[in-house]
């Protein structure tokens, strides 16, 4: 049985063929109606979500299989102090897989090991958020046709960010990939990270300006600066507009650039730039559900 | 001249950095054990100036070399038999460690999740850091 915690659990290949099954996934959905028929997904979020979990349900659904599960903490166990281990263990009787979004980071990794169902780690506070990563990276082999040989800008909160440090990890595994790292000081990506790419001479710097780096790109992820992994308000509401992508600093871009984003956004994209055909980030909703489906079925050893 | 008794079974651990015995002696437990320890600390080296020993009088499987080499892995660990040294045992980091330090970041697992032991993995050899096996927040001891 596997679990995913990380997008690291997954080999390239892995990876590349889980891309191959969600491409035939959106070539041909119809066949893949009834894959999941009799299968539960549970999605456990303690954390509130509307993307991730919706994308998680629709993709279930749309294999033929049930969902169960909670929007928030406060309407499970949890407010009643139950670990999550305990929950997990009940879980396991009611479904046949679990997404589990938790604002402690680790928690889907405790999850994983007291469980007999496939844990997926649905986003773990500011840790790791690897089927966001999979979207991504689906997203850009789907969109350039290509996982190597360009320079990716990750702008806004790479402290907290999430999908920042998971898409990272995967990302550095692909050749020829420069990174630029573009953040206030107080956001820069956590030394982890930052060793990391050092320790595998990965090439990577740190700006402050967008501007400076905006027609080197070929691709920009955009980040929220999140509110919810502040203890400190006055600090968020400094940074929180930062960097706010306009169509002033798109005339700068490149051609071909692919403006991503995770999603939610608030104020870092201008809506101005929605309708301009760099944008990708309500593309890569839709791969959100192809991918996630192809993991499903990979996770529960399916196959069609 | 200070004389400390010598010890039939256990071990002499010896090139701890002055200062460092009394947590040494609470991290390897030997507080919740009934065997005879001697502490003596501040002892002139010409190595490293000053130092610590450690003399444990038990078995010699009994003391958790892990934790030691954690703390310390230039710590010298004499195996004492039949009151002489029979030995001396190389000290490696270990891998993972367990139930030995905790991590502090407020965003972890480890600070709500009850009877969840605190686990560090040996991230990097060559500068000894260790990251929380569940949010991977760095383990800052040196």
């Amino acid at each position: 049985m596997r679990h995913l915690m990380s997008p690291l659990d997954f080999s390239v290949d892995e990876l590349n063929d889980l891309f191959d099954l969600a491409g035939d996934i959106e070539y041909d959905t119809a066949k893949y109606a009834d894959a999941c028929s009799g299968k539960i997904l549970a999605t456990c979020f303690y954390e509130p979500s509307t993307r991730t979990r919706l994308s998680f349900e629709s993709a279930m659904q749309r294999l033929g299989g049930g969902v169960l599960g909670f929007a928030d903490a406060g309407s499970s166990s949890a407010a009643k102090g139950e670990s999550v281990a305990d929950t997990i263990r009940m879980i396991s009787c009611y479904a046949d897989i679990c997404a589990m979004r938790h604002h402690k980071e680790g928690a889907p990794l405790v999850a994983a090991s007291n469980s007999s169902i496939p844990v997926i780690n649905a986003g773990d506070g500011g840790h790791q958020h690897p089927t966001q990563t999979l979207t991504d990276l689906l997203t850009i082999r789907s969109l350039t046709g290509r996982l190597q040989n360009f320079t990716i800008g990750l702008c806004g909160d790479l402290k907290f960010g999430r999908t920042v440090h998971s898409l990272i990890y995967a990302l550095m595994r692909y050749p020829g990939v420069d990174f630029i790292f573009i953040s206030p000081e107080e956001l820069r990506v956590p030394d982890y990270i930052a060793e990391g790419l050092r320790k595998s001479n990965i090439r990577y710097e740190e700006v402050i300006r967008l501007d400076e780096v905006m027609g080197r790109l070929d691709l920009l992820y955009m980040t929220r600066v999140q509110k919810e992994r502040f203890f400190n308000e006055e600090d968020y509401v400094r940074l929180k507009d930062f960097y706010i992508l306009d169509r002033e600093k798109m005339e700068a871009a490149k051609d071909e650039v692919l403006i991503l984003h995770p999603l939610p956004r608030v104020n870092e994209i201008a809506p101005e730039i929605d309708n301009d055909p760099r944008a990708a980030y309500f593309r890569q909703v839709k791969y959100g559900v192809y991918v996630r489906m192809a993991l499903i079925l990979s996770l529960l050893e399916i196959k069609v | 001249m200070l004389n400390v008794g010598r010890i039939k079974e256990g071990f002499v651990l010896d090139h701890i950095k002055a200062g460092q015995c009394l947590s040494l002696y609470h991290m390897l437990k030997l507080d919740q054990r009934n065997c005879t320890v001697a502490m003596i600390l501040n002892v002139v080296s010409k190595k490293m100036g000053k130092k610590d020993i450690l003399k444990v009088e038990c078995g010699v499987d009994e003391l958790n070399f892990d934790v030691l080499a954690f703390i310390d892995h230039k710590i010298t660990v004499n195996v004492i038999k039949g009151e002489e040294i029979i030995d001396k045992m190389p000290l490696e980091l270990p891998g993972e460690i367990s139930g030995i330090i905790y991590c502090r970041n407020p965003r972890c697992i480890t600070s709500i999740e009850q009877g969840l032991p605190h686990i560090f993995i040996l991230a990097d050899m060559d500068e000894q850091v260790y990251r929380c096996k569940y949010c991977e927040e760095k383990h800052e001891h040196r």
